[in-house]
């Protein structure tokens, strides 16, 4: 990233929380079953892009913050985020080099990773959430990612 | 290979990365989180704190849909509203006409259950409250109200609308509460079929449109159409508020069970307003266990409801 950088953790939270919002926003049926993890993809991107900033404590307050919002069992976002935003601390130099196209697959394969946590700590917890349509964002998400990155990069550098 | 490095290189350390420790503190914490929650209820104050701090941001969210119905009601025509009072006047006076019957029925009935001997059942107190849009999981269902323990809001208390159960409150925060609805797969409700009296359960599907009674057998008699409306059993609903109406009913021979399923008399996903009710227990329960506790479902389902 060359040019001017806003302050990277005020960006993260004033994201996080649109983030937040859009994750709640009242939309029709169909149009909610596809709804990608907005929250999760702004971590990821964070994780990848600005890891000072996007560290682990970052995207397991923000998974909190989900939980709390849409009122699930406390700490099963925070899990799965963390978890996620590891793998991508992890690799987020071999990430970044990725072609877009690879990088959307191996969000694909992130979210993936998350939804299946958040299906085995449904089924512990006792929710038999096994509808189809859990998988849904998981794709929404990935095919999402190539803007999203588009998006996050401008509103980062522009000043 | 410290004789290889240039004059004047300082030593470097080799950087030990701590990134998989702190990962697994975090899990380890969200896993503590988890089970306090889950398990104990231990963290109410937290939940309640985390709830009021969410709150402007679902506000942000209703407001807009808020702003649009403020919109569309103060720009209507004064033919629309014309026609909308006339139609509101006539059901006042059907509705003033069925009252007066149902007075006479409801002395006749008091008198009746003081010859039994019968505790009175009755909802102490109504309110009134509005659903938030706001969607919350996709996968649970639950609303919210604007309605919380500021205006004494408890947990495992029942929500109706004009036409039936709704639901019942979970988690209850300083100004909303959730609601899980009936067609929750985690909600059960005891229920009773009205033309002859039968006592089962009412499942959540998972679809709001639709309940499911998995305990019938199949010989139970039970039919197309039939009424089934709450038992009282299990001490969160009041006796008799209509839950759903059955809407298929089918016999496997090869099955013991009957498949039935019902669809909520309530307008479960499209209400606007809903009403809490504050009903006097008739049994009293133990105060430091809610009566149904939503959040540890396979648990509750028992003994909330008891075996028919």
């Amino acid at each position: 990233m060359i040019g001017d950088i806003r302050n990277p953790r005020l960006m993260l939270l004033s994201v996080t929380l649109v983030a937040l919002v859009l994750s709640a926003v009242p939309l029709p049926h169909v149009l909610d079953l596809l709804r990608p993890d907005f929250v999760l993809l702004t971590i990821i991107w964070f994780a990848l892009m600005l890891p000072r900033a996007g560290g682990l404590a970052a995207a397991w307050l923000a998974g909190l913050a989900l939980d709390a919002f849409h009122g699930v069992v406390l700490g099963e976002n925070a899990l799965a985020f963390v978890v996620v935003a590891f793998l991508v601390h992890r690799f987020h130099l071999r990430m970044r080099m990725y072609p877009l196209s690879q990088q959307a697959l191996v969000v694909l394969v992130l979210l993936l990773l998350y939804q299946f946590l958040l299906f085995w700590i449904d089924g512990v917890t006792g929710h038999p959430a096994n509808a189809w349509f859990r998988w849904l964002p998981v794709l929404t998400g990935a095919l999402l990612w190539p803007v999203l990155t588009g998006f996050l990069g401008r509103i980062m550098t522009r000043s | 290979m410290p004789a290889l490095r240039e004059p004047g290189a300082r030593y470097a350390p080799p950087r030990v990365s701590t990134l998989g420790l702190r990962a697994l503190l975090l899990i380890a914490l969200s896993v503590g989180l988890m089970v306090a929650d889950h398990r104990q209820h231990g963290l109410a104050l937290i939940r309640s704190g985390l709830s009021a701090a969410a709150w402007p941001l679902q506000m942000l969210v209703h407001s807009p849909v808020a702003a649009w119905d403020w919109l569309s009601a103060s720009t209507r025509t004064r033919h629309e509203l014309l026609a909308e009072n006339e139609a509101l006047r006539s059901a006042a006076r059907e509705n003033d006409l069925k009252l007066l019957r149902l007075e006479a029925i409801e002395q006749e009935n008091r008198r009746l259950r003081a010859l039994v001997n019968a505790a009175p059942r009755d909802a102490e107190r109504v309110q009134a409250a509005t659903v938030l849009r706001v969607d919350l999981d996709r996968l649970r269902h639950r609303v919210l109200i604007d309605r919380g323990a500021r205006d004494g809001v408890s947990r495992g208390q029942p929500v109706i609308d004009a036409s039936g159960i709704v639901g019942q409150t979970t988690n209850v925060g300083p100004l909303a509460a959730e609601v899980i609805l009936l067609s929750d797969p985690t909600h059960a409700v005891p229920v009773q079929v009205e033309r002859n009296g039968l006592r089962t359960i009412a499942v959540g599907s998972g679809d709001s449109e639709r309940l499911t009674l998995p305990y019938l057998p199949r010989n139970a008699d039970v039919q197309v159409d039939d009424l089934l409306v709450s038992s009282g059993l299990g001490g969160v609903f009041p006796a008799g508020l209509p839950v759903a109406r059955v809407a298929e009913v089918k016999r496997d021979p090869s099955q013991p069970l009957a498949i039935v399923s019902a669809k909520p008399a309530a307008a479960l996903d499209r209400d606007r307003e809903v009403l809490l009710l504050w009903i006097r227990a008739r049994v009293a329960l133990p105060e430091a266990e809610p009566p149904a506790a939503p959040a540890h479902e396979p648990r509750a389902k028992p003994r909330q409801a008891p075996a028919p």
